[in-house]
């Protein structure tokens, strides 16, 4: 036996060796083949042997010459012997062999289950170990059947490289003989909480796989696997875990936000807290960021989401390490490129961390480049609100160099269509305002706008960036000492189109207007010649008209305000008196920046209660009681009340008094000197204090702008909020010069007599009431508005009384300056039961040299509005356009603002506030008629609308935008519908006693008694139903079957009349009416 | 994972292992179309490639590549990272290993291979663990051999 084991040992030491066989192979390259085939017979002869050393040495160099490509299946047997053998070495060697190559195929393999089991319980742990790693290669369902049950054994073995290695065998096993997991889940189970970190990963690995492929199993493992993932520090754990939760999450959507945050928390470590993950190499650490993206990729489906969330991730790390992420400021300037919206707003997030002193002005210059070049108005908004937010964060904490600043905010005015022209506006605003040493700049820059304004107003009046033009107004105005050519800048102020500019920028417009002439006074006085001041005041006498006629109130009353001052001053100048101190009192003191808890140092007078009436409410009843009263004794006061009364000095003195108590009692407006306190005494009893503010406003001795950031930078100490400085500085915006401001919704009682127009409306057939409306559009040169608005209504009234005295009243269109100018021409005749008025050309006005430059067009429209039996709750309006200009009228849109009572039927689909199209076009003088119907609810009151008419005036060589505004009046009479009644019906009705009496008394009226009947009928659409001398009882009906009955008598030129109706306001309106039509003959 | 190759700049296949069974024409053809896709790869070119329905990541160290090919869903990086180990590995039991090592000592390489994975699963992630258990199978292996040659002198 010894000799056999010792002749097996000789020979093998000269058989040959791996080495040998490798080296051989080696040496032979030019015949490999057949070198390798007397080799492969060599192996042959040796596993033949009994030897067992030598059949190992064999099947090792078979082993070598498989991964070579030959193929050694007819070794299978022997390979099987090899691995039987009781010696580690040999054993090693054979299942090596059998890993490489047996497959599922092989026959031997049945063979091998006994001798597998064998080994998987020797004592011997590496016997166990290579038994279990061959079985990993070539383990059959067969094989797992058969030894499922010895593995799960194997799996509490004692030794953790035993249970590591079983643990990964069962999932071979599982794959091959499924049924087996059921038995082996609760001892795989056991393993996650396994002592040994080797046995735990790998039973996180057999997991992970197998929840991979059915994930629904192992959702209850969920919280497990978190406790895990939480406390191992081992990456390659990590990696399964997080790559685990990506399968569960689909399944379980409460997870979904905790893994990707979970995610989130690994990706951010190696910034957050670099020691969390140093037990790995740096790449390790890679990979396990790749399966935290990985793994975010498989739950949020989309790629870019990877982009989106690092860019996310990158702002949280942006709060505690804002270096790491300044230097990604290319990758994220790039990022605003992508195609992605939400990506590059993503991204706008981050530059807004990311900012310094250094680099603010280069990443702006950026995003300026972007905002050039960007579509979509939402993102380009975005950009814009961006870069104000970037630029203005923590009180401009970044910004060096204003000046810049300020170009920027101008050059952010080119663009088109944003939404945020308020915001520049206010950022314009509160730089100027903050920023003493940019005035200057500022200014110019402002006028500058101002100069160039129809760049930014453009076609739309929706466009949001002519708010821009309020702040450049403000500027020039309240800083008009820092202005190069202020008359310019005047001119520029004072020019027709800012009358298309929405309201309350024209009112800054106005009142920034004088302030700009108390400055150009004060140097224009200064010289010898007298004119220039002069003209001045001539220029703002010329253009303030404009305003005047606005129908914005707040644009109205200041302008008017204005307008007889510098009326005063005029005069003032004309005997030589020099005025310009006093008007620039009128806005003297300096506006200074306000530290935002000023107000509150400011403390509360004794036996002040904030919360207390000081008048109490009126109570409901009361007001309601008054109603029916009010329209009565409105029409008394109505045409006595002058609107317009030239100022005298000591309305003038008053007015400044008032002004000062304001600016004294503001606690914006700041006093340059105390001394001006004391000279309004009037004042002393308001307790002003003298504001102690810590914060010093003013640090002399630096540039400001560095001053400025100071100053900031020592209010941030104290924790100031912006926003709230921001609020109150747009307070004082608002509310700031003239606190008295009383812009109220304009109702129509609002309408003082003076804005009353001409109002014509002609009788006809006695179903229709007609009106004609004369409209000219008074935006096209600015001098001849008042020109051609001219037709005042007293001389329209002559004019119809020549006629034929049908008149009646209404159509209305704003004329102020019909007081001043009475000359305009009209002529009216009556044809086919339609008014028309003419007008001739276009007086031109002498005093106004620049009227000549272009003729607005005369436009007419003739109204008609006729009442619908059918439906009582319709007005037909018929309204006859006629062109009497030169110029090709087209794209005419007809629009109303509806009130709650009236509105204007519009097509289906069709907003509230969509006007409609004229179905035609206008060549010269041509006329043509649309109707428009009106639905109306209740037909006892009368009615005004508001409408515009917008239209292209097309010419050879342009075409312009023009807009009229009108106004439709439904009067109560316009509801009635002449109705015959015979006398006994009419007794009937009036003894009936439903009906209200009312009666009206006309002095004065010298007419005969026919006529007298002829005009109720005919302008208030009754009938005669029977005359008895000076006495006469008429009939009319409204279209909502309201019955309307009169009794007329007449004696000494008095006219009583008594009324009965079963709605009394209706009637009371009626006889309004009826008794203004006598007025006016 | 699905199977690990190394081969040498020429194309010489040094060493296969295949965590999932595969018919030996299969075999074949996978290292054919392996070897001449990587090897056409220029340098500096990324790790990945994708092959039929696998990903294919490999990495050159010195003149031999090392080539794992794995699912879809797995991870790539980590796929490097298990190379990159593997050659640690290989390096401390040969200690500045070269291709010849694994050539002539091929049997070694696939015993550390084996205790590092297992049917295509990563078994033990220490390089420690790992080389603790080689050297003691390599002891017990040795000791066989002692006791053949102690007989022997006993005869």
């Amino acid at each position: 036996m010894a000799l056999k084991i010792v002749k097996g040992s000789i020979d093998r030491m000269f058989d040959k060796n791996l080495q040998d066989l490798v080296r051989g192979i080696r040496n032979h390259k030019e015949d490999e083949a057949k070198y390798i085939s007397t080799c492969i017979d060599e192996i042959k002869q040796e596993l033949k042997q009994d030897n067992i050393a030598v059949k190992a040495n064999a099947v090792c160099k078979l082993t070598y010459l498989q991964m070579l490509g030959y193929d050694v299946s007819w070794a299978a047997f022997n390979i099987v012997e090899v691995m039987s053998s009781s010696k580690f070495t040999y054993k090693r060697i054979g299942y090596l062999a059998a890993s490489q190559c047996f497959h599922e195929s092989t026959d031997v393999i049945m063979l091998t289950t006994n001798q597998i089991r064998k080994d998987l319980s020797s004592p011997n742990q590496y016997d166990t170990g290579v038994a279990l790693t061959g079985l990993s290669c070539f383990v059959t369902p067969d094989l797992a059947r058969d030894l499922a049950n010895d593995i799960m054994t194997l799996m509490s073995h004692t030794k953790p490289y035993i249970r590591k290695k079983a643990v990964l065998i069962m999932y071979k096993v599982f794959l091959k003989y499924p049924e087996s997991l059921r038995p082996a889940f609760p001892r795989l189970k056991e393993k996650l909480e396994d002592p040994d970190p080797g046995v735990q990963s790998a039973a996180v690995n057999v997991i992970c796989e197998l929840a991979r492929r059915n994930p629904k199993n192992y959702l209850s493992l969920a919280p497990l696997f978190f406790k895990l993932m939480t406390s191992s520090t081992n990456n390659w754990v990590l990696i399964k875990i997080i790559k685990l939760f990506g399968a569960l999450t689909p399944l379980e959507p409460r997870l979904c936000h905790s893994t990707s945050q979970m995610s989130f928390l690994f990706f951010l470590s190696p910034w957050l807290s670099p020691s969390s993950l140093s037990t790995s190499n740096s790449t390790s650490a890679m990979s396990l960021l790749y399966e935290c993206v990985n793994t975010v990729i498989a739950v949020r489906v989309f790629v870019v989401v990877v982009k989106y969330l690092g860019l996310l991730a990158m702002s949280k790390i942006l709060k505690t390490h804002p270096k790491s992420v300044q230097s990604h400021k290319d990758l994220i300037l790039q990022c605003l490129d992508d195609k992605d919206e939400s990506i590059r707003l993503r991204a706008l997030d981050l530059l807004y961390g990311m900012v310094s002193k250094k680099n603010l002005m280069e990443i702006v210059k950026k995003l300026m480049l972007h905002v050039d070049k960007a579509e979509g108005t939402t993102y380009r908004d975005e950009l814009l609100t961006k870069i104000i937010d970037i630029c203005s964060q923590s009180n401009y904490q970044y910004i060096t160099n204003f000046e810049w600043y300020i170009s920027i905010l101008v050059e952010l005015t080119r663009l088109e269509g944003t939404r945020h022209g308020h915001l520049i506006a206010s950022q314009m605003l509160d730089v100027a305002i903050r920023v003493k040493a940019i005035r200057e700049f500022a200014v110019a820059q402002m006028a500058t706008l101002l100069d160039n304004a129809h760049l930014l107003t453009g076609n739309t009046q929706r466009n949001g960036i002519c708010e821009v033009l309020y702040a450049a107004a403000w500027i020039c105005g309240e800083f008009s000492e820092h202005l190069e050519n202020p008359m310019q800048t005047l001119e520029a102020m004072l020019r027709p189109k800012v009358a298309t500019l929405p309201g309350h920028i024209q009112a800054v417009y106005v009142q920034n207007a004088a302030k700009l002439f108390a400055t150009v006074l004060r140097s224009q006085e200064g010289n010898t010649d007298r004119t220039a001041a002069q003209e001045t005041s001539q220029l703002m006498i010329d253009r303030l008209p404009l305003f005047v006629q606005s129908a914005n109130l707040e644009v109205q009353e200041r302008a008017s305000c204005i307008l007889q001052l510098v009326k005063y001053i005029q005069k003032l100048q004309q005997k030589d008196v020099e005025v310009a101190e006093e008007v620039n009192a009128l806005f003297a003191g300096e506006l200074n920046p306000v530290a935002p808890k000023a107000q509150k140092k400011v403390p509360v007078p004794e036996g002040l209660d904030l919360d207390a009436w000081i008048n109490e409410p009126p109570s409901e009843s009361e007001s309601e009681d008054e109603k029916p009263r009010t329209m009565f004794t409105r029409e008394e006061t109505k045409h006595s009340r002058p609107r317009h009364t030239e100022v005298d000095e000591k309305e003038l003195a008053k007015r400044r008094e008032v002004r000062k108590q304001e600016q004294a009692s503001n606690p914006f407006y700041i006093k340059s000197s105390p001394s001006s306190q004391k000279e309004a005494p009037g004042v002393d009893h308001i307790p002003v204090v003298q504001i102690d503010l810590s914060v010093p406003l003013k640090v002399p001795g630096l540039p400001m702008s560095d001053q400025y950031v100071k100053l900031e930078e020592e209010r941030r100490q104290k924790d100031r909020a912006d926003k709230k400085k921001k609020e109150k500085k747009k307070r004082k915006e608002k509310g700031g010069r003239r606190g008295k401001r009383d812009s109220g919704p304009e109702s129509e009682e609002d309408i003082t007599p003076a804005h009353m127009v001409d109002i014509v409306t002609e009788e006809m057939p006695p179903t229709a009431i007609c009106r004609s409306v004369s409209l000219v559009p008074p935006l096209n040169s600015p001098p001849c508005v008042p020109s051609t608005c001219q037709k005042s209504s007293k001389h329209k009234k002559k004019k119809q009384k020549k006629e034929k005295e049908e008149k009646d009243k209404k159509k209305k269109k704003k004329h102020h300056h019909h007081r001043h100018h009475s000359d305009g021409a009209g002529e009216e005749s009556v044809q086919n039961g339609t008014v028309e008025e003419e007008e001739e050309p276009l007086p031109t006005i002498s005093d106004a040299p620049t009227c000549s430059l272009a003729s607005p067009p005369p436009f007419r429209q003739v109204c008609d509005i006729q009442g619908n039996l059918q439906d009582g709750s319709q007005v037909v309006v018929s309204l006859i356009f006629e062109n009497k200009c030169d110029s090709f009228l087209k794209a005419m849109e007809f629009n109303v603002l509806d009130s709650l009572n009236s509105r204007l039927q519009r097509p289906d689909g069709a907003g509230p506030h969509d006007g409609l199209t004229v179905p035609f076009q206008l060549p010269p003088g041509v006329s043509n008629e649309a109707r428009f119907v009106f639905t109306v609810k209740s037909i006892v009151m009368p009615q005004k609308l508001k409408g515009t008419l917008a239209f292209i005036v097309k010419n050879e060589d342009s075409s312009t935008h023009e807009k009229l505004d009108f106004k439709l009046h439904f009067t109560c009479t316009s509801y009635l519908i002449t109705t015959p009644c015979y006398s006994d019906a009419f007794a009937k009705l009036l003894e009936s006693g439903d009906l209200k009496a009312s009666s009206v008394k006309l002095e004065g009226v010298v007419m005969p008694f026919p006529h007298l009947l002829a005009r109720i009928c005919f302008h208030h659409h009754f009938s005669v139903v029977e005359r008895i001398d000076s006495c006469a009882s008429m009939y009319s009906r409204s279209i909502q079957g309201h019955h309307v009955c009169l009794l007329v008598k007449t004696a000494d030129q008095t006219v009583s009349i008594d009324a009965k109706c079963d709605e009394p306001s209706l009637l009371s309106n009626v006889l309004d009416e009826i008794k203004l039509t006598f007025s006016q003959c | 994972m699905h199977f690990l190759l190394l081969f040498s700049r020429q194309g010489r296949l040094r060493l296969q292992k295949w965590f999932t069974p595969t018919p030996e024409r299969e075999k074949k053809k996978i290292i054919r179309d392996m070897t001449a896709m990587v090897l056409a790869r220029k340098p500096k070119t990324c790790n990945f490639l994708h092959w039929m329905d696998l990903k294919v990541v490999y990495k050159r160290y010195a003149s031999l590549f090392f080539c794992l090919a794995i699912d879809d869903q797995e991870n790539e990086l980590l796929a490097l990272e298990i190379l990159h180990r593997y050659v640690e590995l290989l390096d401390k039991y040969f200690g500045n290993v070269c291709e010849l090592d694994i050539i002539f000592n091929f049997e070694k390489a696939y015993f550390i291979l084996d205790e590092f994975l297992i049917g295509g699963e990563v078994q033990e992630t220490s390089k420690q663990t790992v080389a603790r258990c080689i050297e003691a199978s390599d002891m017990l292996q040795e000791v066989n051999v002692f006791n053949v040659l102690s007989t022997l002198a006993c005869c």
